[in-house]
């Protein structure tokens, strides 16, 4: 699986309270989460966002509350996959059991600006950033939880009677 | 090679004889718990899977604390979504208004959680019960559906970052104090996907109360959970409250840690975490030119008895400043009832402050509490990020109780030693 797109850049600790106020969490509805995503660190994301955008952060992305109206609501927002230099661990759990794409790269984190056009081949971890003409490789995913993204989830696996380890 | 207090839990629940960091396990679970706003999201994936009954009713936890008493309408809707489902799987532990407390604060009271045992909960403040010997850590709402269903769930064995205490705790200095330090020390991410072991002679001077503040911040420095050892102090807690036979577990002599960070007890100064992350580890002493707008003592982190007992000893003939407004939350309704039996609603009332039901509310900036722009608050929560409580320019400066309360009183942050 490949995906293309312009990146939509943030700094270190981005926290899911930020992601998805929690002012908006009496709703488990994704397209009204995503009408309120990122809105309280960059009020334009949502008017700016396009189907197969990018997110790159840098360190510890996704801390705080375990809210999986945060994964859900980048996700819902249209964006194909986001790449930190570090996940927290809840939103890396959560990222993969809802089937947002997620890569850890610092190098990327690092090399990436904000409109830079990148592309990513999940298969081989090789971010590509067209912009820049730089290609970064991304921490592949363990076995298990590419088996599980593979299966469609959390749930699709567990029904299949395959999410054990 | 021996193993932590946090493995040994995890390879009993995996049926193993042992496991090492980075192991990835399937493990069972005594315990999966959620709340007004993680299980509508859980429901709907158990339902979209097609799950029609759950791994136990009585291993099940679901508390309407957040927006609950219901803050409008689309609140309501979730608390009936999570009624409706307790109802028809005949979930044993369902708590809703009346008899609900902050979840992390009512499942030890309610005896729901007891050590060695292994515990998920859609709520990243779960880690809270580790102050019980258990293993406990936040989880997103799939992974609670899941495990609803499934009564057990996948983990990475965690490494550990070993805490050793010693010493003894100053008067005004709380658990609330210890955590806020540490995090200042090891930073937000410190201990990402590791597990927090406090060890040493300083844990027996610590209350259950203090260890429970301790291991609900866990999180705040990325740790996966924050365990303390089971000793008289824990079993006095839990006796009484648990009828079910329990393990104490500890961890082996020659356990492996990734590092070690020694804390003398009787060195750790009133603490409060600047805005916007809970690493902005300050002492009380440096905010008197912080002018404040509002307190809130309460929450998972200190909405216990002790905390508002600590809270009334400073405020008691005392009165707010003018201007700002004094939220207390006591955490569960045996709280609150305790709380009006032993006077100290009068004090809060006097001082004037209000006394509200057990909620989350103000913390997550749901309700009871939003601060506008350019208003300070000083909170007994956990959580400082930009428009946690309210307006994005707003701003929440974490403290324990004994200084929320002095702060209010000088209408500025406040070292309570300082108070006239």
């Amino acid at each position: 699986m490949n995906v293309q797109g312009t990146v939509h850049k943030y700094g270190d600790h981005v926290d899911t309270d930020v992601i998805i106020p929690a002012r908006y969490l009496n709703t488990p509805d994704h397209k009204e989460l995503a009408a309120h995503c990122m809105e309280d660190i960059d009020g334009d994301f949502i008017r700016k966002v396009k189907p197969g955008d990018l997110m790159v952060a840098g360190v510890n992305f996704g801390c705080g509350s375990s809210r999986e109206h945060a994964p859900i609501a980048i996700k819902a927002s249209g964006v194909s996959c986001v790449i930190a230099a570090t996940f927290a661990r809840i939103f890396y759990r959560n990222a993969i059991n809802i089937g947002l794409p997620i890569l850890e790269c610092p190098a990327a984190s690092a090399g990436i600006a904000a409109g830079d056009q990148v592309a990513v081949d999940f298969d081989t971890g090789v971010i590509t950033n067209l912009t820049k003409n730089e290609t970064y490789q991304a921490e592949p995913f363990p076995p298990f939880i590419k088996d599980m993204m593979e299966k469609g989830g959390l749930m699709a696996s567990l029904k299949a009677g395959k999410a054990g380890v | 090679m021996g193993m932590t207090m946090t493995q040994k839990i995890l390879a009993k629940h995996a049926g193993l004889d042992s496991v090492r960091a980075g192991q990835l396990i399937q493990a069972r679970l005594d315990l999966v718990l959620g709340n007004d706003i993680t299980t509508p999201v859980a429901i709907n994936e158990f339902e979209a899977a097609g799950f029609d009954k759950v791994f136990d009713q009585s291993k099940i936890a679901l508390v309407m604390d957040h927006f609950a008493p219901n803050k409008d309408i689309k609140a309501a809707a979730q608390c009936k979504q999570c009624r409706t489902f307790a109802r028809r799987f005949g979930i044993d532990h369902y708590f809703d208004v009346g008899e609900m407390g902050i979840e992390h604060a009512l499942l030890p009271e309610k005896g729901l959680v007891a050590p060695g045992e292994a515990v998920i909960g859609a709520d990243s403040h779960t880690c809270t019960y580790g102050a019980l010997g258990a293993f406990s850590t936040g989880v997103g709402s799939t992974d609670m559906g899941a495990a609803m269903a499934a009564g057990e769930t996948w983990f990475k064995v965690p490494s550990a970052i070993k805490v050793n205490l010693t010493g003894k705790l100053r008067p005004f200095v709380s658990g609330k104090d210890v955590i806020l330090t540490l995090i200042g020390r090891i930073g937000v991410d410190g201990a990402r996907y590791q597990s927090l072991e406090f060890a040493g002679p300083g844990v027996a001077e610590l209350s259950i109360y203090d260890r429970l503040t301790i291991s609900n911040m866990a999180i705040e420095a990325g740790a996966k959970n924050g365990i303390f050892p089971v000793d008289e102090i824990t079993k006095a807690y839990v006796e009484g409250r648990v009828n079910r036979p329990w393990t104490a577990f500890e961890a082996d002599p020659d356990a492996e840690y990734e590092r070690v960070v020694d804390m003398d007890l009787s060195q750790v100064e009133c603490t409060v975490a600047w805005p916007h992350l809970p690493e902005n580890a300050h002492s009380a002493r440096e905010g008197n030119d912080i002018r404040i707008d509002q307190i809130v003592i309460g929450s998972c982190t200190n909405g216990q008895l002790p905390d508002l007992e600590a809270a009334a000893a400073i405020l008691k003939g005392r009165h707010l400043a003018e201007d700002v407004r004094g939220i207390v939350i006591p955490a569960t309704m045996t709280i609150y009832r305790e709380a009006m039996r032993r006077g100290l609603t009068d004090v809060f009332l006097d001082a004037g402050c209000i006394v509200s039901t057990p909620t989350c509310g103000p913390c997550l900036g749901g309700y009871m509490g939003i601060l506008a722009a350019g208003e300070r608050c000083v909170s007994t929560t956990n959580r400082n990020f930009v428009g946690r409580m309210g307006h994005v320019d707003s701003e929440v400066y974490l403290a324990s109780p004994a200084v929320a309360a002095a702060s209010g009183v000088a209408g500025h942050i406040c070292h309570p030693d300082s108070l006239a």
